[in-house]
């Protein structure tokens, strides 16, 4: 098949999702729509590790804290001063922090670079660290920025965090974000760049002696990666409406994580998949954590429940099945079309 | 500061100290003979402090019965854990055992959870336990003595049995070199069992001691405590005992002194033992008392 046939495909696949969102936007309920909203932010998540973990083999535990920075940010630039205001009861807000403003699209880059330029400061030092040990430092930062939160009460209102961030984050936005994460990640790894990520994955030490500067690269990948959770921390701000340190725990972190996994380390397919699958599987175990009632029957609730079976599933599948659902196969317009034909062969046969 | 408020900062330093060496070691030793940080092994603190108020709430056991059933049923539930989740992956990339790891670290807090509830407990604590003594000006708790002597005694027969023993010789075997052992006849797999039996054992302890000392229960109790018991681990040189004893002990006494002389930190405590893993890790990975690692290609 053509390039130019599968970016007319790719163009059209785009229009169609860009149709649904249009359609689902009249006619789907608020909870359903919030739950699409979700699916899209947790793409944009997954993919970013992805790129970091998936790709380039860092195995980083740190999303949390580059969301918890890009949440922040975003929120601050798209609060106006009067909501500020009346937020900070801890202490009042330093006055750059009160006047700063910027509209929705502005906020969520600021949002993307301020997570993209802690990843600079934080992988500079880290990324000389080996596998593990990469992981547990990743997760000290991603801790540490929550402690910072807790203490700055003049830019973060401490452990109160905000409230009533402007609900900004609709299905064009997060569709937007998602589409456009989406494409960079996929010119990303299909490009030079995209490979000798693979080759550091694969073998550091033969990258290393190739020639290849092993420590850009990987800071290349982990700051654009870092970028993308800084967009999605923001988009979920807007979405939610509601921020505090407690969220960005590491909880958060094992999500997205739940999601790479499942999908297939190094498949943008898998990613995509399994953001979708996981993010409705999440919503709907809620129910089992709610009390529910049938007529006069009241059942209990089980809190905990939910991260149960999601635990569960995340051992079952590195101990069965460790490549998820795609390993690193990748969705192609090629094997549609085969596929199509072969149907169709059938049939005039 | 005055010399009792000195002497009081330092036994309670001791004290939190002593609890993070008795988890360190659990840390420390999975790591030096699978290379695995066992993320689980926070969990399998809070267990131990959960079993122990199990028994005396629901199967009103006496204290002495209640504990030593503790330690057994966490010792078994870590073994379990290992033969369960990380065993198939012996041969996995490294990190693979790190995700069941950490699912199944998740998969233990959710479970108490489920089982016990979110909310908090109160721990009711023996009263022979609740008169401060007085020694001088200075005015400690009878735990604040007691919890570093016990966890003094637990490690000196842990030292017995790693440099005197049989199965312990085989610890030291397979930390050097899986492989070799398994050809030199040592039974690799009964001898991993018996270090995550140990190791869950003095996490154990040290949950039930930290249960007391804290008198809180909750599901999220291990994670703070396991976070830093690992670093203390990094801090002594991780797959090295006496490293994880010392770095446990000095993060204890470094941690209560830091907010001690400067109160002002106090909301950083959390913080400064994650600084602390940054900066070991970048100046000396190999910690005060590890043995350097080469990359083999």
């Amino acid at each position: 098949m053509h390039a130019k046939t599968k970016t007319m495909l790719n163009l059209m696949a785009v229009a169609v999702l860009g149709l649904f969102l249009w359609w689902a936007d009249d006619n789907l309920d608020g909870y359903q729509i919030q739950i699409l909203n979700l699916i899209a932010v947790n793409i944009i998540l997954a993919l970013s590790l992805n790129l970091i973990y998936g790709f380039t083999g860092l195995f980083s535990l740190g999303h949390a804290g580059f969301m918890a920075v890009g949440a922040y940010v975003c929120s601050v630039l798209i609060l106006s001063p009067e909501q500020k205001e009346m937020l900070f009861i801890l202490e009042p807000a330093f006055d750059w922090v009160r006047e700063a403003q910027a509209p929705f699209f502005v906020a969520v880059v600021a949002g993307g670079l301020a997570a993209a330029l802690f990843a600079v400061l934080v992988g500079i030092p880290l990324l000389r660290l080996g596998d593990d040990y990469l992981g547990m430092a990743t997760l000290g930062f991603a801790e540490i920025i929550r402690v910072l939160a807790i203490n700055a009460p003049r830019v973060t209102n401490g452990a109160l965090g905000f409230k009533g961030i402007p609900d900004y984050a609709n299905l064009y936005w997060n569709f937007g974000w998602c589409v456009l994460t989406l494409y960079v990640i996929i010119r990303l790894v299909a490009s030079n760049s995209g490979n000798v990520f693979k080759a550091i994955r694969d073998d550091e030490t033969a990258a290393k002696a190739m020639g290849v500067d092993v420590f850009r690269q990987k800071l290349l990948s982990f700051t654009i990666g870092s970028f993308f959770a800084g967009v999605g921390g923001a988009l979920l701000a807007s979405l939610l409406a509601t921020i505090d340190p407690k969220m960005f725990t590491f909880v958060l972190t094992f999500n997205v994580l739940m999601i790479v996994v499942t999908g297939g380390l190094g498949s943008i397919t898998g990613s995509i998949l399994a953001g979708i699958v996981i993010t409705i599987l999440l919503e709907w175990l809620r129910i089992v954590e709610n009390p529910l009632t049938f007529g006069d029957w009241e059942l209990q609730g089980i809190p905990g429940m939910r991260m149960v079976v999601f635990s569960l599933a995340l051992i079952c599948i590195i101990l069965f099945r460790r490549e998820g659902f795609m390993g690193k196969r990748e969705f192609n317009w090629d094997w549609v079309t085969r596929r199509f034909r072969n149907k169709a062969g059938r049939h005039a046969g | 500061m005055t010399w009792a408020m000195f002497v009081q900062h330092t036994l309670n330093g001791l004290t939190l100290g002593s609890l993070y060496a008795l988890i360190a070691i659990g840390y420390t030793m999975v790591y030096g003979i699978l290379r695995l940080i066992n993320f689980a092994h926070s969990e399998i603190f809070m267990l131990g402090a959960y079993f122990v108020f199990w028994g005396i709430t629901l199967f009103y056991l006496p204290w002495a019965l209640a504990i030593v059933g503790a330690v057994i049923v966490t010792a078994s539930v870590g073994i379990l854990v290992d033969r369960v989740a990380y065993r198939p992956l012996r041969d996995a990339p490294r990190i693979s055992a790190l995700i069941s790891a950490i699912g199944v670290s998740f998969f233990l807090q959710n479970v108490t959870i489920v089982v016990f509830g979110a909310l908090p407990r109160q721990v009711h604590r023996p009263a022979w336990l609740e008169d401060p003594i007085l020694m001088g000006d200075v005015r400690v708790l009878p735990l604040t003595l007691f919890v570093p002597a016990l966890s003094l005694l637990l490690m000196l027969g842990l030292v017995w049995i790693v440099y005197k023993t049989k199965p312990g010789l085989g610890m030291r075997a397979i930390s050097k070199d899986i492989e070799t052992s398994y050809i030199m006849g040592v039974p690799v797999n009964r001898i991993i069992s018996l270090t995550f039996g140990i190791g869950s054992a003095l996490a154990a302890a040290s949950g039930i001691m930290w249960a007391l000392r804290y008198p809180q229960l909750q599901p999220v109790m291990g994670s703070i405590p396991g976070f830093k018991a690992f670093i203390a681990a990094v801090f002594g040189g991780i797959g090295s005992i006496p490293g994880a004893v010392i770095g446990g002990v000095m993060l204890g006494v470094i941690e209560i002194m830091a907010v001690a002389f400067f109160p002002d930190l106090a909301g950083y405590r959390d913080a400064f033992a994650f600084v602390l893993l940054i900066v070991i890790l970048l100046l000396k990975p190999t910690g005060l008392m590890g043995e350097k690692l080469e990359d083999k290609v």
